[in-house]
């Protein structure tokens, strides 16, 4: 019958210390073993003398001869003469597998990075991704380019499939976020416009504000979430399982096939839902404009006909449609420079989100300075 | 008689309305280091799914350590698995791969956590790799990495699939002595699926050997001899690499 574990520290002054264990040692009780033997060993002081006598063990597994080993190791690096002595047949075998035989090596730590190193990192790969965008928008051209001249290696059949699901299948949500932001800029701006009587100028601030800028931001928005997260993890899974490169090897350009009809499909339904988007947000308008305010429908459409010019309605489909290729660029970008596996693609589908969403606030900032020192 | 570790008793396996193989039975023995052999689409991964309770049987039965087929959404999993990619997980790096089930499964106090799987890195070869990620390492090295997470919890027995597969042929062999190490020196009981022939007569004791068309395992045995004795055709051309005849 075997013996249970058990472990003595000897404590007579002729005999040399040693810790004695015994029976058969189990990792499913290493624990307890653990956290009593490295109490005893905290007072083992330099250039002490401690072994670890294995001679009276049965058995032993892999998992607590580690710990064993671990403990002979940690007290030889604080300069006690320590060894594993006394074991036999398979725990000797054990003992040299799990190298309690050798000296130990000491590990070197890993210190962590400086702040001013980590800016300077996280500094130069904000740059050097910046890079990498504008890089792949001049292949993304070089493919236009060699596209005119070759038309049919262009992947357009993928087109209406994309627009569908870019732009038919966001139609709903588009919809709901849009009116809802017509209603909401409604609401608060009655609230003010109340108090001077100037209540039909809401569908002017409804109007104006949806048509320039809200429609189409909000649009882009909505589109990044859904359908740049969707480029990106597509194509990032693509790329992690070599199926861009299959692409490759077959002929196929990347760019050509799967990039410029995304891209094109972007910038064909964009505009169409920020056209959506200033009618839906209009009508949400409306709708505050009519229950809140007692205008009539024809007084507020009206109102909002006279606020509109064509500009600013065609500024706002100009903006969606720079907002398209800037989607479909970054994401698609995003999705080529992934590695790694699964891990790897929701990283890259993360940042391309976030990246996506700078840059249309950014390329929303530069159009507003333009048209404002244009007079547009 | 000795009672077997794993007992599978007239076993069906497939997918959805396919059947891989009908009426499977075989033993696997402590100490075995058991290769499932066949051509690809036979069903050894599917066999191997089946083995360490994946996929539940619907007809046959296996049995491990007298124990049927093991719940693995409940308590510690009686086993150890590779999987062909490794499928470390890419979130974590590699000791927190290799400390997860110790953490979930064990008392230990993180600093004896930190030393097992420091231990079994070094077991496996990968010594200092424990803070790098999965993307970090090359194949072989992920799969030495999932075999130390397959060892993490001391398994009697450990279920490899396609071990050397896509790995140059150093690697291979070195996985192979780590296989032969782990077996002798840890008592390890292994049960691998592999088309490599080189891996099969250097490790393993006994096989069995699936077959497509029959849907039946078409021999059984010691690889080295099955090589030289057998009479079936299927088994000879599958040992001494030759083509199908035509």
């Amino acid at each position: 019958m075997s013996r249970p574990s058990r472990f003595e520290v000897s404590t007579s002054p002729s005999a040399r210390p040693e810790l004695i264990l015994e029976g058969e040692l189990k990792f499913s009780e290493a624990a307890l073993l653990w956290t009593n033997i490295s109490k005893r060993l905290e007072s083992v002081e330099r250039n002490e003398t401690f072994h670890f006598d294995l001679s009276n063990v049965e058995s032993i597994d892999g998992g607590t001869m580690a710990l064993i080993v671990h403990l002979r190791n940690e007290l030889k690096l604080r300069g006690v003469r320590s060894d594993i002595v006394g074991a036999q047949g398979t725990v000797q075998e054990l003992v040299h597998l799990y190298h309690g035989d050798e000296n130990p090596i000491r590990r070197k730590r890993r210190r962590p990075k400086k702040s001013l190193d980590e800016i300077g990192e996280r500094t130069i790969a904000f740059f050097g991704a910046v890079r990498e965008v504008f890089g792949f928008f001049g292949d993304m051209i070089l493919a236009v380019v060699g596209l005119l001249r070759e038309p049919r290696t262009a992947n357009w059949k993928e087109v209406p499939y994309l627009m569908e699901r870019t732009g038919a299948d966001a139609v709903p949500i588009v919809v709901l976020i849009n009116f809802l932001v017509g209603f909401v800029m409604a609401f608060q701006g009655a609230v003010q416009l109340k108090q001077f009587g100037a209540n039909i100028f809401v569908a002017d601030l409804v109007g104006l504000s949806v048509t320039r800028e809200l429609g189409p931001l909000m649009t882009a928005i909505i589109v990044c979430g859904r359908s740049g997260a969707s480029f990106a993890a597509e194509l990032g899974t693509m790329k992690v399982s070599e199926e861009i490169d299959a692409l490759r090897t077959m002929g196929f350009g990347p760019m050509r096939y799967l990039v410029l009809p995304r891209a094109l499909a972007l910038m064909l339904v964009l505009p169409m839902l920020t056209l959506l988007a200033d009618v839906v947000a209009i009508v949400g308008g409306l709708v505050v404009g009519i229950v809140s305010l007692d205008l009539s429908i024809s007084a507020y459409l009206s109102e909002t006909r006279q606020a509109l010019s064509v500009w600013d309605v065609f500024s706002g489909v100009l903006k969606s449609v720079v907002f398209a290729l800037a989607i479909s660029l970054i994401s698609c970008q995003q999705g080529f420079a992934t590695t790694g596996g699964a891990e790897g693609v929701g990283r890259r589908t993360t940042s391309s989100v976030v990246a996506i969403l700078f840059a249309l606030i950014l390329i929303d900032a530069a159009f507003t300075v333009f048209f404002f020192f244009f007079g547009l | 008689m000795i009672d077997p570790l794993i007992e599978v008793t007239d076993l069906t396996i497939g997918y959805d309305d396919v059947v891989l193989q009908e009426k499977a039975s075989f033993e696997v023995f402590e100490g075995d280091v058991f290769a499932i052999l066949g051509g690809s689409g036979c069903g050894k991964s599917t066999l191997l799914r089946y083995l360490v309770g994946l996929e539940e049987a619907r007809i046959g039965e296996i049995r491990i350590a007298g124990v049927g087929r093991p719940n693995l959404e409940v308590g510690r999993p009686p086993f150890g698995v590779m999987f062909q990619s490794g499928a470390l997980f890419g979130s974590m790096t590699v000791g927190e791969n290799i400390g997860l089930a110790l953490e979930q499964w064990t008392d230990l106090p993180h600093d004896a956590i930190a030393a097992v799987v420091l231990a079994k890195l070094r077991l496996v070869g990968l010594q200092g790799t424990e803070d790098k990620f999965p993307s970090e390492i090359s194949g072989g090295m992920k799969k030495r990495a999932a075999i130390a997470r397959a060892l993490a919890l001391e398994p009697s027995l450990i279920f490899l699939d396609e071990p050397s597969a896509g790995l140059d042929p150093v690697s291979a062999v070195e996985l192979d002595e780590l296989i032969l190490t782990m077996n002798r020196g840890l008592n390890l009981t292994v049960v691998i699926v592999t088309h490599e022939l080189a891996s099969i007569f250097k490790i393993a004791t006994r096989c069995i050997m699936l077959d497509k068309a029959s849907k039946s395992i078409i021999a059984r045995g010691d690889p080295k001899e099955l090589r030289e004795t057998s009479d079936d055709v299927r088994v000879r051309a599958f040992f001494n690499r030759l083509a199908k005849e035509s």
